[in-house]
């Protein structure tokens, strides 16, 4: 009873790279896995910046090295969807969420994880924007496209698009 | 009520309680109890409903000086 069911899977794709949509998409996700269920999220667009390591330097052409220090990657630097103000908006959600004992995107992503939820980078995304491997955390399980993605949607349950 | 363990989730918000509480159980056999304490009063729901699709027995819930201490049973085996 208490055993992962297989038809009762859960996906997400985590398109956005904003913290509080993000946020929720970790919500979901390690509650679903406390109660058993097989969840895979899907990293794609944005989204990717949660999987990605700190860095300024990512990108192999001119533009995809200026967009990559514009787009910063790193879970524990994603902006706010609303009220960003260059940075001051996430800062004082940090404080507000570390005084409510909220987890910040870093703790959830590494919960997730303990919990054993996969996460399926989007190489579509990857090649856009001149990512390498290196560039990610570990953690990463599959770097797959849209047919594997559907592959596992079709069998899913539950598919939320973040 | 005859409890095996107890899981304090005083203060803490949507979602840790009940990924503590799924943590928790592992430890435990079936057949024994385990006390939740939270503040959170989306516990109330949420560990009834996370009982019901884990299949553990959800054993009531109640309200203690602005507490909320719920049991459950772990299913076996």
């Amino acid at each position: 009873m208490t055993e992962a069911d297989p038809t009762k899977k859960m996906n997400i794709i985590v398109f956005s790279g904003d913290m509080d949509k993000v946020l929720a998409a970790f919500i979901l996700a390690t509650t679903a896995a406390s109660m058993g269920l097989p969840v895979n999220m899907f990293f794609t667009f944005w989204g990717l910046n949660v999987l990605r390591k700190k860095s300024f330097t990512a990108g192999r052409t001119f533009l995809q090295k200026i967009m990559n220090i514009i787009n910063r990657g790193g879970a524990s630097r994603l902006p706010l969807s609303r009220f960003n103000f260059f940075g001051l908006g996430p800062a004082m959600m940090k404080v507000m969420m570390k005084k409510s004992r909220v987890p910040s995107i870093p703790e959830l992503v590494r919960t997730a994880k303990n919990l054993g939820v996969t996460f399926t980078a989007c190489t579509t995304t990857f090649n856009v924007m001149g990512f390498k491997k290196e560039d990610f955390i570990d953690g990463v399980d599959a770097f797959s496209g849209a047919a594997t993605y559907l592959d596992e949607a079709l069998e899913a349950r539950t598919s939320y698009f973040i | 009520m005859d409890k095996d363990q107890t899981l304090d989730c005083y203060g803490l918000l949507c979602p840790i309680p009940i990924i503590k509480v799924a943590e928790a159980i592992r430890s435990l056999a079936p057949g024994q109890v385990l006390e939740v304490i939270a503040t959170d009063e989306g516990i109330q729901s949420d560990l009834p409903a996370w009982c019901r699709r884990t299949g553990h027995v959800f054993l009531g819930i109640e309200k203690r000086d602005g507490e909320y201490v719920g049991y459950i049973r772990k299913a076996g085996p």
